[in-house]
């Protein structure tokens, strides 16, 4: 049962009539704050202090800054004049009131998915669930010529799908309910693929779904000093070794026995993930667990005691292990299996393991606050260490977690911290600036 | 223009607050707190590691009240005139979001079931003549069996560690032979001995006494509780005691209750806010709301409600009641009126003993909860008739954790010197080689011993000082001296080669410079008689009815346990009795 509202509404149609127009209204409008969630829109149009969905959030491109648009129905500043086809063209296709094209940062390649039922219950959530804002973002910083956009629209013709193409691709694939419910999530609202996936020279994603082959959610290009790791099931540096009901509680609270989330993804899993059903959480999970290891190469993680062992005779001999006995065993352990769900474990944790490590040399740097979630209320966070460790320590306890209990990942060298402060986000504290007194 | 109105206000942000303001808002009630102090959330100021800066911390009290705002005055007797308590050091009340809450160690009792009936207790055994002339002794009005079930419901959000002895009439552990029966076990299980209180437990057992693991407030284990909030396990750093735990392991309200109810719409906390008084009608049986100082801005703000909770630290309380002329002052003199009365502390003296240099108890290592106590001397567990004094203590090692700046002040004890190498071969050696053991005892409450408003001395908002008028009495000082007399044998069979036995001397005035105890109880006192006690059996005031307060100040002696225990049991208490009887009729529960 997707839409328990929406069945109740119709099971009780020998109301007045006038109630169940009113009591279906509402649950579509319902039905679109929770494909407004599923969708995160809220993620890149809602920034901190700002009205709902106002826009103003800036990304970075190699091309300049661009800021997220007001999406409320505010008719001068938001999206009040748009018909629910252009609305609905400008989510699927990418195409604005005016026939421009939009910057790709807007995931509609994804988008393209969603079916017409779905862009009108957006669309009566945004025309009537959502405050209009009378507020602009700031004008994007791309200069000319860099700043026409007609080069976008070849962009658009060559990358993206029309849903047309992209609708039976993602729901015919699958034969299985629940995986069809899942594939499409993840490959339409949720858009895994717009951060997971890697993308080409020309910034199209390679894969857009599960049928496009085995680079689908293969893991991403860093994205504000984060590196998504692979969604699919490789053994160490992917999901092989959640279990579904891991992956629902990381949906759902940001936190489970094997990981907790952090970097650009806390943003997706609390102003989304979490507001989905479970029904639908393990939909998801149940499809990413579908999804084969692109990279079948991978020896199976299994833990390794030597380090733990030495560490229990105090011998601190290994590269960084003084720095990490002092500095991160408190919460995760000389055995670094952390006290799952609280602190996460660090032996066995695919962003360990990542041939990337600029996610945990991040982590280490700017610290990593886990906001509360209606599920977990409780705040839990991890310091920042950029102004306590050098760049070398730094180097040598994250090459030591790298290497401790199996994990077995290449080591880290200080020059590689040094060249990262740069991209380092900033210290991650928790939401609400607080007095310190 | 009106006020803003809300169903109920809560004062302070402490457990008391905190557990009312959860068990209102699940009642349906819109709430608003009021703290004086700052906000404190742990991912902010409570991260690791600049949580753990001693200096920051214990030496520059980052946790506790600012004196210079407002404090109290203290002399000892009645013909003494008092002088405002300028430094921290006696006690430690807290200020900001969390309270006392988050800088406490985490001893979390229950009681002893015989403490809350104490007067009838010590006539049933020994007569009414055994009580000393002076000494107000009073039951609670309350049984343990009323209590347990919010003992047991507290349990289970503070994420306690304990060793049971009795559950539901059947023994299942090794805990506290003396300890009432219970419902259900610990939520958690019991935290490890430290090796000195290892130590203490095989002398005390050998000595013929029923050692037992303290019940800690302190997760032995990650865990969740009633609210959903998590805590992290102790690992023994020792950062209790004056700190916000960093690893979520040490109950608080701002760990434990605080991240479920800011997620509540029906609940809003304002920090910053001094509330001066609560306005009462005309009559003077009724609250119409509270006045609070926006200490920030310094702008006055009234806001009204039906029901109004005082949940500050103990003095605090009793304050508010007399600047808002709720319940008759106390006169010791014509004893006569009961916000004042019952003015009880602690009777606490720590020893330390020195074991050989091959024998280490690292003192840096420890956990404010844990330890290992014996209550052969506490409460009745003890035949008072030949001794003649009323009360008792536990005696616990409680290996809390030294930390570096407390271990260089206190360096070597007794007779050492205070500079030079023999300091700081004394200073090492009490580092690793020492422990203490602590008679926690109980405080009986006297007629000329009470709160009262300073005549001379105002906070810094204009309003008169509580004044405190205490000493120590003799029953309470032979009871210290007895149960100390107890604890030579016991470090004798430790090991010790060099002891340094602390007790109270008779005619020893209260000593408001050197740290004793923040247990502070009493002043608004919870019983059945409005003649003697300030509030009845539910911590409702006598004379306005929609003003519930709640803490220690509502204990009529000061018993040997740790008192948030108690205080988080009558919490959920009263807020039981709000919630099934209050709210549907509102007026007085108890007919005066």
């Amino acid at each position: 049962m997707k839409w328990p509202l929406l069945a109740v509404c119709i099971l009780g149609s020998s109301l007045a009539g006038n109630a169940v127009a009113q009591d279906a209204d509402n649950a579509t409008l319902e039905k679109g704050r929770y494909l407004a969630a599923a969708s995160d829109c809220a993620a890149c149009h809602s920034a901190h202090g700002k009205p709902e969905y106002s826009g103003g959030i800036s990304f970075s491109l190699p091309m300049g800054k661009i800021y997220s648009t007001n999406i409320t129905p505010d008719a001068d500043h938001g999206i009040g004049h748009y018909t629910e086809a252009q609305f609905g063209r400008a989510l699927r296709e990418g195409v604005r009131r005016d026939g421009s094209t939009l910057y790709p940062a807007m995931p509609f390649p994804s988008y393209a998915r969603l079916t017409d039922s779905d862009i009108h219950a957006l669309f009566v959530y945004f025309r009537k669930g959502v405050k209009p804002a009378p507020i602009s973002p700031p004008k994007n910083g791309i200069v000319w010529p860099l700043s026409i956009r007609w080069p976008l629209t070849f962009w658009r013709l060559a990358f993206a799908p029309t849903p047309t193409k992209a609708i039976p691709k993602t729901s015919g694939e699958f034969t299985d309910p629940e995986l069809a419910r899942g594939a499409y999530l993840v490959e339409g609202p949720a858009h895994c693929g717009a951060c997971h996936s890697p993308r080409a020279i020309t910034m199209q994603e390679k894969a857009l779904t599960a049928t496009d082959g085995s680079l689908y959610l293969a893991g991403g290009a860093m994205v504000d000093g984060w590196t998504p790791p692979s969604l699919r099931q490789e053994n160490r540096t992917g999901l092989g070794r959640w279990s579904e009901d891991d992956i629902v509680s990381f949906l759902k609270t940001g936190r489970a026995a094997t990981g907790s989330v952090f970097g650009s993804m806390t943003s997706a899993v609390l102003h989304g993930t979490q507001k989905l059903t479970d029904d639908d959480l393990h939909a998801i999970a149940h499809y990413l667990k579908s999804l084969k290891a692109a990279d079948q190469t991978q020896k199976p993680w299994t833990y390794d005691s030597t380090i733990t062992d030495q560490l229990h005779k105090a011998d601190l001999s290994y590269r960084g292990a003084r720095i990490y006995v002092d500095r991160c065993a408190a919460c995760h352990r000389t055995d670094g299996k952390g006290y799952p769900s609280v602190f996460p474990p660090l032996a066995g944790n695919p962003v360990m393991m990542q041939d990337d490590p600029v996610s945990l040399i991040h982590i280490t740097q700017s610290g990593a606050t886990l906001p509360p979630m209606t599920a977990a209320p409780s705040s839990i966070v991890m310091p920042a260490f950029k102004h306590k460790l050098t760049d070398e320590q730094i180097a040598d306890v994250v090459t030591f977690i790298r290497h401790a209990w199996g994990n077995n990942a290449s080591p880290v060298s200080t020059e590689d911290v040094k060249r990262l402060s740069k991209s380092m986000p900033p210290p991650d504290m928790a939401d609400d600036a607080l007095s310190l007194n | 223009m009106g006020k803003k109105h809300v169903d109920a206000i809560i004062v302070g942000a402490g457990w008391a607050g905190a557990i009312l303001a959860k068990e209102l808002t699940e009642a349906g009630l819109s709430v608003v707190m009021l703290e004086r102090g700052a906000e404190r959330t742990t991912q902010i100021e409570g991260a690791y590691p600049d949580s753990i800066d001693e200096l920051r911390g214990a030496v520059r009290k980052r946790l506790f009240q600012n004196l210079s705002q407002s404090t109290v005055t203290i002399r000892n007797t009645m013909d003494q005139t008092a002088l405002p308590y300028r430094q921290l050091s006696a006690f430690l009340p807290g200020e900001g979001v969390g309270g006392a809450g988050l800088h406490w160690s985490g001893v979390h009792f229950r009681v002893a079931p015989e403490d809350l009936r104490l007067r009838s207790s010590v006539v049933e055994r020994y007569g009414e003549k055994f009580i000393p002339e002076g000494m107000n002794l009073q039951d609670y009005g309350v049984t343990y069996e009323d209590l347990e079930p919010f003992f047991d419901k507290a349990e289970k959000v503070f994420g306690t560690s304990g060793e049971a002895y009795k559950v539901q009439g059947k023994i299942v552990g090794n805990g506290n032979v003396f300890s009432p029966d219970r419902s259900s076990d610990f939520p958690l299980p019991v935290m490890k001995d430290t090796f000195s209180a290892s130590i203490f437990r095989d002398a005390a057992k050998n000595a013929g006494y029923h050692p037992y693991a303290l019940p800690a407030a302190n997760a032995s284990r990650q865990y969740t509780n009633t609210y959903g909030c998590q805590m992290g396990p102790c690992n023994f750093c020792g950062y209790c005691s004056g700190y916000d735990c960093y690893l979520y392991s040490k109950a608080s309200p701002n760990v434990n209750i605080l991240p479920a109810l800011r997620q509540d719409p029906r609940f809003s906390l304002i920090p910053n806010a001094h509330v001066l008084r609560v306005d009462l009608d005309s009559t003077k049986t009724k609250a119409t709301g509270v006045t609070y100082l926006d200490t920030k801005t310094r702008k006055e703000t009234s806001l009204s409600a039906d029901l109004v909770i005082l949940g500050a630290f103990q003095f605090n309380n009793v304050h508010l009641m007399l600047v808002s002329g709720i319940g008759k002052p106390y006169d010791p003199v014509s004893n006569t009126g009961t916000v004042g009365r019952n003015f009880v502390y602690q009777t606490i003296t720590s020893s330390r003993v020195w074991l050989p240099s091959s024998t280490y108890t690292n003192q840096f290592v420890g956990a404010g909860g844990a330890g290992v106590a014996i209550d052969d001397f506490n409460s009745m567990n003890f035949d008072h008739g030949p001794l003649g004094f009323v009360g008792g203590s536990p005696v616990w090692v409680n290996q809390a954790g030294m930390k570096p700046i407390a271990a260089a002040t206190g360096a070597g004890g007794g007779g050492t010197p205070r500079w030079g190498s023999a300091y700081k071969d004394a200073l090492i050696n009490t580092y690793k080689h020492s422990l203490g053991i602590d008679a926690h005892g109980s405080n009986m409450a006297y007629r000329d011993v009470y709160l009262d408003l300073d005549p001379t001395w105002k906070d810094a908002y204009g309003q008169p000082l509580l004044r405190m008028t205490f000493t120590w009495k003799d029953n309470d000082i032979r009871m210290n001296q007895y149960v100390v007399s107890k604890i030579e044998p016991v470090a004798r069979a430790m090991g010790a080669t060099k002891m340094n036995l602390v007790h109270l001397n008779p005619g020893q005035p209260f000593d408001t410079r050197k740290y004793q105890t923040t247990h502070l109880g009493g002043g608004a006192i919870m019983g059945e008689n409005p003649q003697t006690s300030a509030l009845n059996r539910y911590l409702q005031s006598w004379d306005v009815s929609n003003v519930f307060v709640i803490g220690s100040n509502a204990f009529p002696q000061g018993m040997g346990y740790n008192p948030t225990g108690m205080v988080a049991a009558l919490a959920y208490w009263a807020a039981h009795h709000i919630r099934t009887t209050y709210l549907k009729s509102p007026g007085p529960l108890v007919q005066a």
